[in-house]
């Protein structure tokens, strides 16, 4: 925390040093379709916590929050149109879907807006798109796999919520991974929609079908509910992939207190919303280099580290990173 | 549901100034959807003046043409005593369909969307004959519909057909396309349902289904009618939603279901009664579009309110008309 403070104050000086353009007098929308989860919660806090600081050193004139009443598309367009109408210069997305706001989008850079998507992002060339590799963090999930459970067997996926691209995504690395490592093979499959409780209801179903799991392999905020799930039915506690909760790290603390469990934890980070303004910022400011798609690396805790990132999540939570104004340098750098 | 009392038949046999006072406050609800969308125009144009232009127009109300069809197509199934809880759904797959086979394949989209409203036409017999409650065979029907949108498209993409993407895009002079398709869909169902002989027929078969099978109208047909009317509707409603959004998903149409029976109420009808009214209908839901999303967006609601402050208005726009409603009855 202290270190994080520290760089971005340093981040502060720089910007005022080397700041192509002005943009303290530009407005900086946020449109956010769902805050249901702490995955969601915990990147709303992240932006907030990112943009009030930059509001405050005058770096931009203001960064507004909207989050939709539902999860419906037509709601979220509605609202960027909306945004439009408010005369924002730019506007950063979290989209409820990849292609079906491209209209609304379409709209928003036609009136002079630059468009910032990430975590669920938008099609639409015009925008950008602050992209975490899913595809390889389901693929990396199969590898960490084998390292713990190395004579390979039967697996249990559980999936995020039907429809979305990054339910795609990290299912497609998945399959990859097992194509790769033909000792495992997928024997159920569950829909967890990233939600402890929807899992545990779900792998508590599946259960008594299945065979014996040697492993879970899984979106994240699903391992505890699937850990609950294996407990209240008496099965042996397979090795289940964790997704940087704090409910599933501090399982995984007990567990390895216990009798020493291996597993492997990663996630996007909900961090990733500040990163997301900061190249909306950097637009703004006359940068025209930026490439459309960023892609940035997800977030993964190991056996070794996981125990000193616990106590500062907050109950309920989820493990996270705020980029400063001088990290997203880097790491629109690291994508030119 | 038979022995429910017509509202016509209390309206003569009251005395003649008693029938007048229903008159004239039947004519002020009939007013209420209009006085709330001024309302809500009102105050955001006092919010945002830039949004009282051609181009808000076009921006704000785009997404209502489809909010409006929707709520059309509820319309026709509320009056007979139905609720269609499958409608939203219904809409997302006619919306992933109009994505994908109607532009890729004209000819196949056109037969699959004719064939959805013919079960929609099947619905309403099955639900006459068995004398099955709506409220449960629509609540199957919408996962129905819901799997077979993720089956169309598994994935969220597509692309609207090119000559829907110039229709909704159509940019008249002087007049928002949208304000014009309102006003039409209003005009051309206020028409066929409360003008013509036969509108009057399908009405009364919500208001006094017994009164309407003794003059020898087949309530079967009645039905079937009004369900094919709501698969109509609905179909044009998720085509004028792609033809918005340009791009398909399979969850798309979700949130319809609610909203096409708040626009309905909202607008002046009742679950009841076969007492609906397709003008108030669109203004209610042109209202629900700019209230939920454009207001609330205009007056910078913290994002931990904005769920709520939705919902409110919601509750407090009904309520009113809930009060003026019980008032004109009571006389």
């Amino acid at each position: 925390m202290k270190k994080s403070l520290v760089l971005s104050a340093l981040a502060v000086i720089l910007v005022s040093s080397t700041a192509y353009a002005d943009t303290s007098g530009m407005r900086i929308a946020f449109s956010n379709n769902y805050a249901g989860n702490s995955w969601r919660q915990a990147m709303l806090k992240s932006y907030a916590a990112v943009t009030e600081k930059a509001v405050k050193d005058g770096i931009v004139a203001a960064a507004d929050i909207f989050t939709t009443a539902d999860k419906e598309v037509p709601t979220q367009a509605a609202q960027i149109q909306n945004l439009i109408l408010q005369g924002y210069n730019a506007i950063v997305i979290n989209a409820g879907s990849p292609d079906a706001l491209n209209g609304a989008v379409k709209q928003a850079c036609d009136a002079g807006i630059v468009v910032v998507s990430f975590d669920g992002i938008v099609t639409e060339p015009c925008a950008y798109r602050v992209v975490v590799d899913f595809k390889s963090m389901g693929l990396e999930e199969v590898e960490q796999m084998a390292k713990f459970q190395p004579k390979g067997g039967n697996l249990l996926e559980i999936r995020g919520l039907a429809g979305t691209s990054i339910d795609e995504a990290i299912h497609q690395g998945i399959l990859d991974g097992v194509a790769k490592h033909p000792e495992f093979k997928i024997v159920g499959s569950v829909t967890g929609d990233w939600d402890q409780t929807t899992a545990q209801k779900a792998v508590a179903t599946i259960l008594p079908s299945l065979p014996d799991v040697v492993g879970i392999v899984d979106q994240g905020g699903d391992g505890y509910g699937a850990a609950q799930a294996f407990a209240a039915a008496g099965k042996p506690r397979p090795t289940i992939i964790m997704g940087n909760r704090q409910d599933e790290l501090q399982w995984w603390k007990e567990q390895k207190a216990k009798d020493g469990y291996q597993t492997w934890s990663a996630s996007i980070a909900p961090g990733v919303s500040s990163l997301a303004f900061w190249v909306a910022q950097q637009v703004l400011d006359g940068r025209t280099d930026i490439p459309h798609d960023l892609l940035v690396p997800y977030l993964a805790f190991t056996q070794d580290d996981f125990e000193t990132v616990l106590p500062t999540i907050e109950t309920g939570s989820v493990a996270s990173h705020e980029y400063t104004q001088e990290e997203s340098l880097a790491a629109i750098k690291a994508n030119m | 549901m038979t022995d429910t009392p017509s509202p016509t038949a209390s309206v003569a046999s009251a005395s003649v100034p008693a029938a007048r006072g229903i008159a004239v406050r039947r004519w002020l609800r009939a007013l209420l959807p209009a006085l709330s969308l001024v309302l809500v125009v009102t105050a955001i144009g006092v919010l945002n003046p830039r949004a009282i232009s051609y181009f808000g127009f076009s921006l704000m109300l785009g997404l209502a043409i489809p909010i409006a069809l929707a709520t059309i197509a509820q319309l026709f199934v509320i009056t007979v005593n139905d609720l269609d809880l499958s409608i939203g759904t219904f809409v997302g797959f006619v919306g992933c369909v109009t994505a994908t086979l109607l532009r890729d394949n004209p000819l196949v989209g056109i037969a699959v969307l004719v064939a959805a409203i013919g079960v929609y036409a099947g619905l309403g017999a099955l639900i006459h004959l068995r004398n099955l409650p709506s409220i449960v065979v629509t609540l199957g029907m919408s996962f129905v519909w819901q799997g077979l949108a993720i089956l169309m498209l598994p994935t969220p993409g597509g692309k609207a057909p090119d000559w829907l993407l110039t229709l909704m895009g159509l940019k008249p002079p002087f007049v928002p396309f949208p304000i014009i398709a309102a006003i039409v869909i209003a005009v051309v169902v206020h028409f066929g349902l409360m003008r013509t002989s036969y509108g009057t027929i399908l009405r009364g078969a919500g208001g006094n289904a017994a009164a309407i099978e003794r003059a020898g109208w087949s309530l079967l047909r009645t039905k079937v009618t009004m369900f094919t009317l709501a698969g109509v509707f609905g179909v044009l409603s998720g085509m004028a939603l792609i033809g918005t959004t340009t791009s398909g998903d399979a969850n798309i149409g979700n949130g319809y279901t609610l909203l096409s029976i708040a626009g309905v109420i909202l607008g002046g009808g009742e679950f009841v009664g076969g007492r609906v009214s397709p003008i108030g209908a669109v203004l209610g839901a042109l209202t629900l579009t700019l209230a939920a999303t454009q207001l609330l967006g205009f007056m910078h609601i913290p994002p931990d309110w904005q769920v709520g402050a939705n919902g409110i208005i919601l509750i407090i726009v009904l309520a009113a008309r809930a009060l003026l409603s019980r008032r004109g009855d009571a006389v």
